[in-house]
Protein backbone atom coordinates (compact mmCIF):
# COMPACT_ATOMS: atom_id res chain seq x y z
CA UNK A 1 0.00 0.00 0.00
CA UNK A 2 0.97 3.64 -0.44
CA UNK A 3 3.55 2.79 -3.07
CA UNK A 4 3.50 6.19 -4.69
CA UNK A 5 3.80 8.06 -1.40
CA UNK A 6 6.67 5.86 -0.49
CA UNK A 7 8.62 6.61 -3.64
CA UNK A 8 8.69 10.28 -2.71
CA UNK A 9 9.41 9.58 0.92
CA UNK A 10 12.68 7.73 0.36
CA UNK A 11 15.18 9.97 2.14
CA UNK A 12 17.62 11.85 -0.06
CA UNK A 13 20.79 12.07 1.94
CA UNK A 14 20.73 11.55 5.67
CA UNK A 15 23.70 12.26 7.86
CA UNK A 16 25.50 9.32 9.38
CA UNK A 17 24.46 10.35 12.87
CA UNK A 18 20.81 10.62 11.97
CA UNK A 19 21.17 7.28 10.28
CA UNK A 20 22.53 5.52 13.33
CA UNK A 21 19.76 7.01 15.51
CA UNK A 22 17.14 5.84 13.07
CA UNK A 23 18.82 2.47 12.85
CA UNK A 24 18.66 2.08 16.64
CA UNK A 25 14.96 3.02 16.67
CA UNK A 26 14.30 0.62 13.81
CA UNK A 27 16.00 -2.30 15.57
CA UNK A 28 14.29 -1.44 18.88
CA UNK A 29 10.94 -1.60 17.18
CA UNK A 30 11.74 -5.02 15.72
CA UNK A 31 13.07 -6.28 19.07
CA UNK A 32 9.78 -5.19 20.65
CA UNK A 33 7.93 -7.34 18.06
CA UNK A 34 6.41 -4.24 16.46
CA UNK A 35 5.88 -4.32 12.70
CA UNK A 36 7.69 -2.15 10.21
CA UNK A 37 5.22 -0.48 7.84
CA UNK A 38 5.82 0.84 4.29
CA UNK A 39 6.32 4.51 5.09
CA UNK A 40 8.60 3.88 8.09
CA UNK A 41 12.29 4.54 7.77
CA UNK A 42 14.22 1.31 7.20
CA UNK A 43 17.83 0.54 6.34
CA UNK A 44 18.38 0.07 2.65
CA UNK A 45 19.69 -3.46 3.18
CA UNK A 46 16.42 -4.40 4.91
CA UNK A 47 14.43 -2.98 2.01
CA UNK A 48 16.57 -4.75 -0.58
CA UNK A 49 16.54 -8.06 1.29
CA UNK A 50 12.75 -7.95 1.48
CA UNK A 51 12.31 -6.96 -2.15
CA UNK A 52 14.52 -9.88 -3.14
CA UNK A 53 12.82 -12.39 -0.85
CA UNK A 54 9.21 -11.33 -1.45
CA UNK A 55 9.63 -11.10 -5.20
CA UNK A 56 11.37 -14.49 -5.39
CA UNK A 57 8.49 -15.84 -3.41
CA UNK A 58 5.97 -14.22 -5.76
CA UNK A 59 7.79 -15.55 -8.83
CA UNK A 60 7.73 -19.04 -7.28
CA UNK A 61 3.95 -18.91 -6.89
CA UNK A 62 3.54 -17.78 -10.50
CA UNK A 63 5.97 -20.30 -12.02
CA UNK A 64 4.50 -22.90 -9.65
CA UNK A 65 1.25 -22.77 -11.60
CA UNK A 66 2.94 -24.31 -14.64
CA UNK A 67 3.77 -27.89 -13.54
CA UNK A 68 0.27 -28.32 -12.12
CA UNK A 69 -1.55 -26.41 -14.83
CA UNK A 70 -0.07 -29.05 -17.09
CA UNK A 71 -2.60 -31.56 -15.63
CA UNK A 72 -5.81 -29.52 -15.54
CA UNK A 73 -7.02 -30.89 -18.86
CA UNK A 74 -6.13 -34.47 -17.89
CA UNK A 75 -7.22 -34.71 -14.25
CA UNK A 76 -8.79 -38.15 -13.64
CA UNK A 77 -12.25 -36.89 -12.62
CA UNK A 78 -14.36 -33.75 -12.78
CA UNK A 79 -13.95 -33.26 -9.03
CA UNK A 80 -10.13 -33.58 -9.20
CA UNK A 81 -10.17 -31.14 -12.09
CA UNK A 82 -12.24 -28.59 -10.16
CA UNK A 83 -9.92 -28.97 -7.18
CA UNK A 84 -6.82 -28.51 -9.33
CA UNK A 85 -8.22 -25.41 -11.04
CA UNK A 86 -9.01 -23.93 -7.63
CA UNK A 87 -5.53 -24.71 -6.36
CA UNK A 88 -3.75 -23.27 -9.39
CA UNK A 89 -5.94 -20.15 -9.14
CA UNK A 90 -4.92 -19.83 -5.48
CA UNK A 91 -1.25 -19.96 -6.48
CA UNK A 92 -1.80 -17.14 -8.96
CA UNK A 93 -3.50 -15.24 -6.13
CA UNK A 94 -0.53 -15.87 -3.84
CA UNK A 95 1.74 -14.41 -6.50
CA UNK A 96 -0.50 -11.33 -6.71
CA UNK A 97 -0.62 -10.82 -2.91
CA UNK A 98 3.16 -11.05 -2.77
CA UNK A 99 3.86 -8.76 -5.72
CA UNK A 100 1.64 -6.19 -3.99
CA UNK A 101 3.59 -6.58 -0.77
CA UNK A 102 6.88 -6.12 -2.66
CA UNK A 103 5.52 -3.01 -4.35
CA UNK A 104 5.01 -1.31 -0.98
CA UNK A 105 8.82 -1.26 -0.78
CA UNK A 106 9.00 1.07 -3.76
CA UNK A 107 9.52 -1.25 -6.72
CA UNK A 108 7.08 -1.33 -9.64
CA UNK A 109 5.22 -4.49 -10.64
CA UNK A 110 6.47 -4.14 -14.21
CA UNK A 111 10.05 -4.14 -12.95
CA UNK A 112 9.43 -7.32 -10.94
CA UNK A 113 7.89 -9.08 -13.93
CA UNK A 114 10.81 -7.92 -16.03
CA UNK A 115 13.29 -9.41 -13.56
CA UNK A 116 11.55 -12.78 -13.80
CA UNK A 117 11.22 -12.83 -17.58
CA UNK A 118 14.77 -11.66 -18.21
CA UNK A 119 16.09 -14.46 -16.02
CA UNK A 120 17.66 -12.07 -13.47
CA UNK A 121 15.33 -13.17 -10.67
CA UNK A 122 15.30 -16.54 -8.99
CA UNK A 123 12.29 -18.65 -8.12
CA UNK A 124 12.00 -21.88 -6.18
CA UNK A 125 13.98 -24.64 -7.91
CA UNK A 126 11.27 -27.18 -7.16
CA UNK A 127 9.22 -25.95 -10.10
CA UNK A 128 11.96 -26.90 -12.53
CA UNK A 129 11.09 -30.58 -12.17
CA UNK A 130 8.66 -32.18 -14.64
CA UNK A 131 5.21 -33.63 -13.88
CA UNK A 132 4.91 -36.66 -16.18
CA UNK A 133 2.20 -38.49 -14.22
CA UNK A 134 -1.00 -37.67 -12.32
CA UNK A 135 0.66 -38.92 -9.15
CA UNK A 136 3.08 -35.99 -9.46
CA UNK A 137 0.16 -33.63 -8.87
CA UNK A 138 -0.74 -35.55 -5.72
CA UNK A 139 2.88 -35.56 -4.58
CA UNK A 140 3.26 -31.81 -5.22
CA UNK A 141 0.23 -30.97 -3.07
CA UNK A 142 1.34 -33.25 -0.28
CA UNK A 143 5.10 -32.59 -0.27
CA UNK A 144 5.77 -29.32 -2.07
CA UNK A 145 2.86 -27.43 -0.54
CA UNK A 146 3.61 -29.20 2.74
CA UNK A 147 7.19 -27.92 2.70
CA UNK A 148 5.96 -24.48 1.63
CA UNK A 149 3.62 -24.34 4.63
CA UNK A 150 6.48 -25.20 6.97
CA UNK A 151 8.50 -22.33 5.48
CA UNK A 152 5.60 -19.91 5.35
CA UNK A 153 3.98 -20.20 8.77
CA UNK A 154 6.87 -18.39 10.52
CA UNK A 155 6.68 -15.68 7.83
CA UNK A 156 3.22 -14.74 9.13
CA UNK A 157 5.16 -13.16 12.03
CA UNK A 158 7.78 -11.50 9.82
CA UNK A 159 8.73 -7.97 10.92
CA UNK A 160 7.53 -6.34 7.70
CA UNK A 161 3.78 -5.73 8.02
CA UNK A 162 2.61 -6.10 4.41
CA UNK A 163 4.59 -9.33 3.95
CA UNK A 164 3.29 -10.78 7.21
CA UNK A 165 -0.31 -9.92 6.29
CA UNK A 166 0.07 -11.43 2.82
CA UNK A 167 1.46 -14.60 4.38
CA UNK A 168 -1.50 -14.94 6.76
CA UNK A 169 -3.75 -14.94 3.72
CA UNK A 170 -1.50 -17.42 1.87
CA UNK A 171 -1.23 -19.81 4.80
CA UNK A 172 -5.01 -19.96 5.21
CA UNK A 173 -5.21 -21.28 1.66
CA UNK A 174 -2.21 -23.61 1.72
CA UNK A 175 -3.74 -26.12 4.08
CA UNK A 176 -6.32 -27.03 1.42
CA UNK A 177 -3.47 -27.52 -1.07
CA UNK A 178 -1.65 -30.00 1.11
CA UNK A 179 -4.74 -31.91 2.15
CA UNK A 180 -6.06 -32.32 -1.39
CA UNK A 181 -2.63 -33.61 -2.42
CA UNK A 182 -2.50 -36.15 0.38
CA UNK A 183 -6.08 -37.15 -0.39
CA UNK A 184 -5.20 -37.79 -4.03
CA UNK A 185 -2.09 -39.71 -2.94
CA UNK A 186 -4.22 -41.83 -0.61
CA UNK A 187 -6.57 -42.72 -3.47
CA UNK A 188 -3.61 -43.95 -5.52
CA UNK A 189 -1.97 -45.75 -2.60
CA UNK A 190 -5.22 -47.64 -1.96
CA UNK A 191 -5.82 -48.27 -5.66
CA UNK A 192 -4.65 -50.89 -8.14
CA UNK A 193 -1.04 -52.14 -8.11
CA UNK A 194 -0.37 -49.89 -11.11
CA UNK A 195 -1.70 -46.87 -9.21
CA UNK A 196 0.40 -47.79 -6.18
CA UNK A 197 3.50 -47.97 -8.39
CA UNK A 198 2.63 -44.59 -9.80
CA UNK A 199 2.37 -43.11 -6.30
CA UNK A 200 5.67 -44.67 -5.23
CA UNK A 201 7.40 -43.43 -8.37
CA UNK A 202 6.21 -39.86 -7.74
CA UNK A 203 7.32 -40.01 -4.11
CA UNK A 204 10.74 -41.26 -5.23
CA UNK A 205 11.18 -38.30 -7.53
CA UNK A 206 9.76 -35.53 -5.26
CA UNK A 207 11.11 -36.48 -1.84
CA UNK A 208 14.65 -35.14 -2.19
CA UNK A 209 13.77 -31.99 -4.15
CA UNK A 210 11.09 -31.23 -1.51
CA UNK A 211 13.71 -31.49 1.25
CA UNK A 212 15.96 -29.13 -0.68
CA UNK A 213 13.19 -26.51 -0.77
CA UNK A 214 14.34 -25.46 2.69
CA UNK A 215 17.58 -24.19 1.20
CA UNK A 216 21.23 -24.96 1.85
CA UNK A 217 22.32 -26.41 5.21
CA UNK A 218 22.83 -23.87 8.00
CA UNK A 219 26.59 -24.26 7.70
CA UNK A 220 26.45 -22.95 4.12
CA UNK A 221 23.63 -20.38 4.30
CA UNK A 222 24.78 -16.79 3.81
CA UNK A 223 21.68 -14.81 4.73
CA UNK A 224 20.54 -16.37 7.99
CA UNK A 225 22.17 -14.25 10.73
CA UNK A 226 21.03 -10.80 9.63
CA UNK A 227 17.62 -12.09 8.52
CA UNK A 228 17.10 -13.55 12.00
CA UNK A 229 18.10 -10.25 13.65
CA UNK A 230 15.60 -8.41 11.46
CA UNK A 231 12.96 -11.09 12.11
CA UNK A 232 12.51 -11.78 8.43
CA UNK A 233 13.50 -15.33 9.25
CA UNK A 234 12.68 -17.05 12.54
CA UNK A 235 14.03 -20.56 12.09
CA UNK A 236 17.05 -21.86 10.24
CA UNK A 237 16.82 -23.97 7.10
CA UNK A 238 17.84 -27.14 8.91
CA UNK A 239 15.35 -26.59 11.74
CA UNK A 240 12.47 -26.27 9.31
CA UNK A 241 13.67 -29.21 7.22
CA UNK A 242 13.82 -31.42 10.31
CA UNK A 243 10.31 -30.40 11.31
CA UNK A 244 9.05 -31.28 7.85
CA UNK A 245 10.73 -34.68 7.93
CA UNK A 246 9.26 -35.45 11.36
CA UNK A 247 5.77 -34.58 10.14
CA UNK A 248 6.03 -36.32 6.79
CA UNK A 249 7.63 -39.70 7.54
CA UNK A 250 4.57 -41.00 9.46
CA UNK A 251 2.31 -39.69 6.67
CA UNK A 252 4.27 -41.74 4.14
CA UNK A 253 4.07 -44.79 6.39
CA UNK A 254 0.31 -44.40 6.59
CA UNK A 255 0.17 -44.41 2.79
CA UNK A 256 2.17 -47.66 2.81
CA UNK A 257 4.83 -46.03 0.62
CA UNK A 258 8.59 -46.18 1.09
CA UNK A 259 10.69 -43.04 1.33
CA UNK A 260 13.64 -43.29 -1.06
CA UNK A 261 16.26 -43.03 1.68
CA UNK A 262 17.94 -46.24 2.86
CA UNK A 263 19.59 -44.36 5.72
CA UNK A 264 16.39 -42.90 7.14
CA UNK A 265 15.95 -43.86 10.79
CA UNK A 266 14.23 -42.68 13.92
CA UNK A 267 16.63 -41.48 16.60
CA UNK A 268 16.14 -42.12 20.32
CA UNK A 269 14.76 -38.57 20.75
CA UNK A 270 11.97 -39.32 18.27
CA UNK A 271 13.34 -37.24 15.40
CA UNK A 272 13.90 -38.87 12.02
CA UNK A 273 17.42 -38.70 10.65
CA UNK A 274 17.75 -38.47 6.89
CA UNK A 275 20.65 -39.51 4.66
CA UNK A 276 22.86 -36.88 3.00
CA UNK A 277 21.29 -34.47 0.51
CA UNK A 278 22.86 -34.14 -2.92
CA UNK A 279 23.56 -30.41 -3.01
CA UNK A 280 25.38 -30.60 -6.32
CA UNK A 281 22.03 -31.42 -7.93
CA UNK A 282 20.33 -28.56 -6.08
CA UNK A 283 23.00 -26.12 -7.22
CA UNK A 284 22.80 -27.31 -10.80
CA UNK A 285 19.03 -26.73 -10.87
CA UNK A 286 19.49 -23.36 -9.17
CA UNK A 287 22.03 -22.33 -11.80
CA UNK A 288 19.50 -23.06 -14.52
CA UNK A 289 20.42 -26.60 -15.47
CA UNK A 290 17.34 -28.35 -14.10
CA UNK A 291 15.10 -30.45 -16.31
CA UNK A 292 12.58 -27.64 -16.97
CA UNK A 293 14.27 -24.27 -16.27
CA UNK A 294 14.29 -23.13 -19.88
CA UNK A 295 10.76 -24.40 -20.54
CA UNK A 296 9.28 -22.62 -17.53
CA UNK A 297 10.75 -19.22 -18.39
CA UNK A 298 9.87 -19.64 -22.06
CA UNK A 299 6.27 -20.35 -21.04
CA UNK A 300 6.09 -17.27 -18.80
CA UNK A 301 7.59 -15.11 -21.53
CA UNK A 302 5.08 -16.38 -24.07
CA UNK A 303 2.18 -15.79 -21.67
CA UNK A 304 3.37 -12.23 -21.03
CA UNK A 305 3.89 -11.50 -24.72
CA UNK A 306 0.54 -13.06 -25.70
CA UNK A 307 -1.20 -10.89 -23.11
CA UNK A 308 0.40 -7.62 -24.24
CA UNK A 309 -2.48 -6.65 -26.55
CA UNK A 310 -5.01 -7.35 -23.78
CA UNK A 311 -3.17 -5.07 -21.35
CA UNK A 312 -2.88 -2.33 -23.96
CA UNK A 313 -6.52 -2.69 -25.03
CA UNK A 314 -7.73 -2.48 -21.44
CA UNK A 315 -5.79 0.76 -20.89
CA UNK A 316 -7.14 2.21 -24.14
CA UNK A 317 -10.69 1.20 -23.21
CA UNK A 318 -10.35 2.71 -19.74
CA UNK A 319 -9.03 5.97 -21.24
CA UNK A 320 -11.93 6.10 -23.68
CA UNK A 321 -14.49 5.52 -20.96
CA UNK A 322 -12.88 8.17 -18.75
CA UNK A 323 -12.94 10.68 -21.62
CA UNK A 324 -16.63 9.92 -22.26
CA UNK A 325 -17.47 10.36 -18.61
CA UNK A 326 -15.93 13.86 -18.67
CA UNK A 327 -17.70 14.88 -21.89
CA UNK B 1 9.65 2.15 -13.34
CA UNK B 2 5.96 2.59 -14.10
CA UNK B 3 4.96 3.62 -17.60
CA UNK B 4 1.53 4.86 -18.75
CA UNK B 5 1.04 1.39 -20.23
CA UNK B 6 1.06 -0.13 -16.73
CA UNK B 7 -2.28 -0.58 -15.04
CA UNK B 8 -2.54 1.66 -11.97
CA UNK B 9 -2.55 0.30 -8.44
CA UNK B 10 -5.80 0.09 -6.44
CA UNK B 11 -6.25 -0.55 -2.73
CA UNK B 12 -8.96 -3.07 -1.89
CA UNK B 13 -11.34 -2.99 1.08
CA UNK B 14 -13.67 -5.87 1.93
CA UNK B 15 -16.76 -5.93 4.13
CA UNK B 16 -16.69 -9.43 5.60
CA UNK B 17 -20.37 -9.41 6.48
CA UNK B 18 -23.22 -6.98 6.87
CA UNK B 19 -22.79 -4.84 9.95
CA UNK B 20 -18.97 -4.76 9.80
CA UNK B 21 -16.70 -2.03 8.41
CA UNK B 22 -14.86 -2.40 5.14
CA UNK B 23 -11.32 -3.46 5.96
CA UNK B 24 -8.17 -2.96 3.91
CA UNK B 25 -6.99 -6.32 2.54
CA UNK B 26 -4.32 -5.46 -0.02
CA UNK B 27 -3.88 -4.03 -3.47
CA UNK B 28 -4.00 -4.99 -7.11
CA UNK B 29 -3.48 -3.56 -10.58
CA UNK B 30 -6.36 -2.83 -12.95
CA UNK B 31 -6.99 -0.66 -15.99
CA UNK B 32 -9.90 1.10 -14.29
CA UNK B 33 -12.14 0.95 -11.24
CA UNK B 34 -14.64 -1.46 -12.79
CA UNK B 35 -11.86 -3.93 -13.58
CA UNK B 36 -10.41 -3.40 -10.11
CA UNK B 37 -13.71 -4.59 -8.60
CA UNK B 38 -13.68 -7.68 -10.83
CA UNK B 39 -10.08 -8.47 -9.95
CA UNK B 40 -10.76 -7.83 -6.26
CA UNK B 41 -13.57 -10.36 -6.36
CA UNK B 42 -11.27 -12.99 -7.91
CA UNK B 43 -8.32 -12.18 -5.70
CA UNK B 44 -9.76 -11.45 -2.28
CA UNK B 45 -13.15 -13.20 -2.08
CA UNK B 46 -12.62 -16.70 -3.48
CA UNK B 47 -13.87 -18.22 -0.24
CA UNK B 48 -16.79 -15.97 0.66
CA UNK B 49 -14.56 -13.54 2.54
CA UNK B 50 -16.83 -10.64 1.70
CA UNK B 51 -20.25 -9.28 0.81
CA UNK B 52 -19.10 -5.88 -0.44
CA UNK B 53 -15.96 -4.38 -2.00
CA UNK B 54 -14.41 -0.94 -2.17
CA UNK B 55 -11.52 -0.07 -4.44
CA UNK B 56 -9.64 3.21 -4.49
CA UNK B 57 -6.65 4.31 -6.51
CA UNK B 58 -3.58 4.06 -4.27
CA UNK B 59 -2.39 7.45 -5.52
CA UNK B 60 -5.60 9.02 -4.16
CA UNK B 61 -4.86 7.95 -0.59
CA UNK B 62 -3.37 10.63 1.62
CA UNK B 63 -1.54 9.15 4.59
CA UNK B 64 -0.03 10.69 7.68
CA UNK B 65 3.75 10.71 7.82
CA UNK B 66 5.26 8.23 10.34
CA UNK B 67 7.74 10.98 11.31
CA UNK B 68 4.76 13.06 12.50
CA UNK B 69 3.41 10.21 14.62
CA UNK B 70 4.65 11.71 17.89
CA UNK B 71 3.22 15.13 17.19
CA UNK B 72 -0.07 13.67 16.05
CA UNK B 73 -0.73 10.92 18.54
CA UNK B 74 1.29 11.51 21.70
CA UNK B 75 -0.87 14.40 22.96
CA UNK B 76 -3.62 11.84 23.64
CA UNK B 77 -1.30 9.84 25.87
CA UNK B 78 -1.68 11.87 29.12
CA UNK B 79 -5.41 12.44 28.82
CA UNK B 80 -6.37 9.40 30.81
CA UNK B 81 -9.43 11.24 32.12
CA UNK B 82 -10.98 10.54 28.73
CA UNK B 83 -11.45 6.92 29.76
CA UNK B 84 -14.23 5.72 32.05
CA UNK B 85 -11.83 3.66 34.13
CA UNK B 86 -10.17 6.91 35.32
CA UNK B 87 -13.06 7.56 37.68
CA UNK B 88 -13.27 5.76 41.00
CA UNK B 89 -16.92 5.56 41.98
CA UNK B 90 -17.96 4.11 45.34
CA UNK B 91 -19.29 0.57 45.05
CA UNK B 92 -22.65 1.58 46.49
CA UNK B 93 -23.46 3.50 43.34
CA UNK B 94 -24.94 0.98 40.96
CA UNK B 95 -25.77 1.05 37.29
CA UNK B 96 -23.02 3.57 36.44
FE1 LIG C 1 1.08 -20.85 -2.82
FE1 LIG D 1 0.05 -23.96 -2.54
Amino acid sequence: MYTQGLLEAIPKAVSALEDSERMARFQARIDAEEKIEPKDWMPDAYRQTLIRQISQHAHSEIVGMLPEGNWISRAPSLLRKSILIAKVQDEGGHGAYLYSAAETLGIARSELIDQLLSGRAKYSSIFNYPTPSWADIAAIGWLVDGAAIMNQIPLCRCSYGPYARAMVRVCKEESFHQRQGYHAMLSLARGTPAQQRMAQDALNRWWWPALMMFGPPDTASQHTAVSVRWKIKRFTNDELRQKFVDFTVPQAQFLGLTLPDAQLQQAADGHYQIGPLDWSEFNAVLKGNGPCNAERIAERRAAHADGAWVRAAAIAHAAKRAARAVA
Amino acid sequence: MTSPQDWPLYEVFVRAKRGLDHKHVGSLHAADAAMAIEHARDLYTRRQEGVSLWVVKSSDIVASDPDDAQALFDPAEDKIYRHPTFYDIPKDVETL
